[in-house]
């Protein structure tokens, strides 16, 4: 699905991801943990291709396709979707007729025809109802005067929408409580097929004890310098980040 | 002064035989004004940001034009129509069977009315005003409306402006009068066609008597060679309420003068605006709300998008007088810059002689959030749908203002048909 190899990527100057590897393959789920400011939020805006930073070396092949010469929209028009951490509001644009415009412009991308309005609605009926996100709340401006987990939840509601290929959840627990973590984590269960992937950044264990990961990473100062199973993150709620940095020596 | 006319054009006014309800002593006194007055430069506080040279350096002349099809025109399929051409009446486009309760006619006719009489020029300022009384001496015609006491007009009234040839000017000259206890929507439209640097100049008086509802959508999209000077003077009698929409998608320059005498209590004035400017565009949207009287709301919503090397001024004021006490009057500009090149002049004014007022205004001038433009983009939306979703989004609710759908369709419509786009 994805392989990134030896990522360095740079903001104002300042290198952030140092020689980053990972590979996902269809039906995996990786989790990514780390301290703050390790560089998380990084690699995923780096990944989606948001402005402002430098990639200095590395490559990164997306289904076959070299990701970073693609534009923001392509990248997602080909199957990437990124959950915000901290998704921003947007007055005035209507969420659901938006994720129409999206949908219909990914659709053209592929050769498909749009969506009718019919079967729109009828899939935005369906989709909400798996993060039990309010239809009202659906059809209004883009996350204006959302509460932080409805935010959330509009963001794996798009997710579901759009049906991506690999899928990154940043911090998407981050701020929820244990209900509405229930609600997000099960949405993103409910979304997952043998072909498609996710990537979960989190802080915290507890979200994969409901999303369960088949690899979690360590990314530590812009490398992922450990790689285990789910009881890896475990250890590191327990024990915290301190005794990977001795064991490695870093 | 002279230079702005061919003279055997004015020539061919005099010759006209023209009477109508201009009375000749508002001619005259034009006709004085404009021996010696000069064009105004940005030396001249209310022309600060809009130079005159394109104007002032050209010589126009009185045409008369023709234009066959004006499909292309006709803002609502449903109301009642009146065409002017170059600032003439064309009777033979325009509807016959005008509404009951409305008298119809042309500034040219000698209309017997007295009140007509004295209403025309009433409010309208000539010292000092060179279009004004550029307008006032070479008006050849326009529409008087008259919406008859206790009137409530179904259907609106839309007064569909062509100008057509090269240098050619419009002196078109309106009336409007709401009387007691009517109800209108009166729609003017401004456009062009086979038009280049020509002029329009055109005011129109309006009166919105005791308990009547006015309701004016003005909508501009003459040719990006073109310029217009226009004028709405307003006078508002107790308990009415009037709303003026504009709307500026063309022009090269383009200047509005909106100016509102609120002489009666319990009044509600509403002035909303959108401008959305490209190339070197020049528009400039100059508002005057006057409380005189007591008991009063105002509200003003003035919103911009400004790209290329397009410039938009906006100059709010909002008077309230020493015996207009219980005055709301809320006033707002807020302009979008799409381009580094693009200028804004926004200059919000409240000026208060009474104490127990509330009024606030405000003005901001921004970029795109380009945050919500990779959000968007994120989701896989293209970077120029994402750029005209936000754009609509912030416009928005000043297009909404307007509540006669058939507006509101054609306005989307000239949207696209200029800008793209796609709502
Ligand atoms: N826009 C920015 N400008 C400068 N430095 C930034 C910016 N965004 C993030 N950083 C820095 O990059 C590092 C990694 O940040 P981030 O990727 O957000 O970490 P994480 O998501 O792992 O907490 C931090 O040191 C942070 O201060
Ligand atoms: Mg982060």
């Amino acid at each position: 699905m994805i392989t990134i190899k030896n990522l360095h990527a740079s903001i104002d100057g300042k290198e952030i991801l140092k020689g980053l590897n990972l590979e996902v393959k269809a039906g995996e789920v990786h989790a990514i943990m780390g301290p703050n400011g390790a560089g998380k939020s990084t690699l995923a805006s780096v990944l989606a291709g948001r402005d402002g930073y430098e990639v200095t070396a590395g490559t990164v092949v997306f289904e076959g396709k070299d990701l970073l010469d693609l534009k923001t929209e392509d990248r997602a028009r080909e199957g990437l979707f990124l959950a915000f951490q901290y998704p921003i509001e947007i007055p005035g644009v209507s969420n659901v007729n938006f994720l129409r415009a999206a949908l219909n412009e990914i659709k053209e991308y592929h050769g498909e025809d749009p969506i009718n309005a019919k079967d729109f609605l009828k899939l935005v009926r369906e989709k909400s109802a798996i993060v039990e996100l309010d239809a009202k709340l659906a059809s209004r401006s883009v996350n204006e005067g959302f509460s932080g987990g409805e935010k959330k939840r509009n963001e794996i509601f798009q997710m579901a929408m759009l049906n991506p290929k690999l899928a990154i959840l940043d911090e998407t627990d981050s701020g929820l409580d244990i209900d509405a973590l229930r609600i997000v984590a099960n949405g993103v269960n409910i979304l997952k097929s043998p072909e498609n992937a996710t990537i979960v950044i989190t802080h915290y264990q507890r979200l994969l004890d409901y999303i369960v990961p088949d690899f979690v990473h360590v990314l530590f100062d812009g490398k992922i310098v450990k790689t285990g199973s789910k009881e890896l993150a475990l250890e590191l709620e327990e024990r915290g980040y301190d005794w990977i940095k001795e064991e490695l020596a870093l | 002064m002279s230079e702005l006319l061919n003279s055997t054009e004015i020539d061919l006014i005099n010759t006209n035989g023209y009477t109508g309800v201009l009375a000749a002593e508002q001619k005259q006194k034009a006709s004085k004004i404009l021996e010696t007055i000069q064009f105004p430069t940005t030396r001249t506080e209310a022309w600060k940001y809009t130079r005159l040279g394109k104007i002032s350096n050209k010589k126009f002349s009185i045409q008369k034009g023709s234009v066959s099809d004006i499909s292309e025109y006709v803002i609502s399929k449903d109301a009642y129509t009146i065409v002017l051409i170059n600032g003439i009446i064309d009777t033979s486009l325009s509807s016959t069977d005008l509404p009951e309760g409305v008298i119809c006619s042309s500034i040219k006719d000698t209309i017997s009315t007295e009140k007509l009489n004295s209403l025309v020029g009433k409010n309208l300022k000539l010292e000092n005003e060179i279009f004004h009384s550029l307008n006032t001496q070479n008006a050849l015609d326009g529409s008087i409306l008259l919406i008859k006491e206790k009137t409530i007009l179904e259907k609106s009234i839309q007064l569909i402006h062509i100008l057509t040839g090269e240098h050619t000017i419009s002196n078109v000259r309106n009336l409007i009068v709401s009387e007691k206890n009517s109800q209108a929507h009166i729609i003017q439209g401004f456009f062009s066609e086979n038009a280049t640097e020509s002029f329009t100049n055109s005011v129109t008086e309006i009166f919105v008597e005791e308990n009547a509802h006015l309701t004016l959508d003005k909508i501009q999209f003459e040719d990006d060679s073109c310029y217009q000077v226009s004028t709405e003077q307003v006078e508002q009698a107790k308990n009415s309420t009037f709303t003026i929409n504009t709307i500026t998608l063309n022009g090269a320059l383009v200047r509005n003068n909106l100016n509102i005498k609120v002489i009666g209590q319990n009044c509600c004035t509403n002035l909303n605006g959108a401008y959305l400017l490209k190339g070197n565009q020049h528009v400039d949207n100059h508002t005057m709300v006057d409380h005189i009287a007591a008991h009063c709301e105002s509200h003003e919503l003035y919103k911009g998008v400004v790209n290329d090397k397009s410039t938009a001024v906006f100059n709010g004021k909002v008077f309230v007088r020493k015996d207009a006490q219980k005055i709301n009057a809320f006033q707002s500009n807020a302009n979008v810059l799409l381009s580094d090149d693009a200028t804004i002049n926004s200059k919000p004014e409240l000026e208060i002689y009474a104490d127990d007022v509330k009024c606030s205004h405000g003005s901001t001038t921004g970029q795109l959030d380009e945050e919500a433009v990779f959000y968007l983009r994120a989701r896989g939306l293209s970077e120029k749908s994402a750029r005209k979703l936000m754009i609509s989004a912030f416009i928005d609710d000043v297009i909404n203002k307007i509540e006669n759908k058939e507006v509101k369709t054609f306005v989307f419509g000239l949207l696209q048909k200029r800008f793209d786009w796609e709502i």
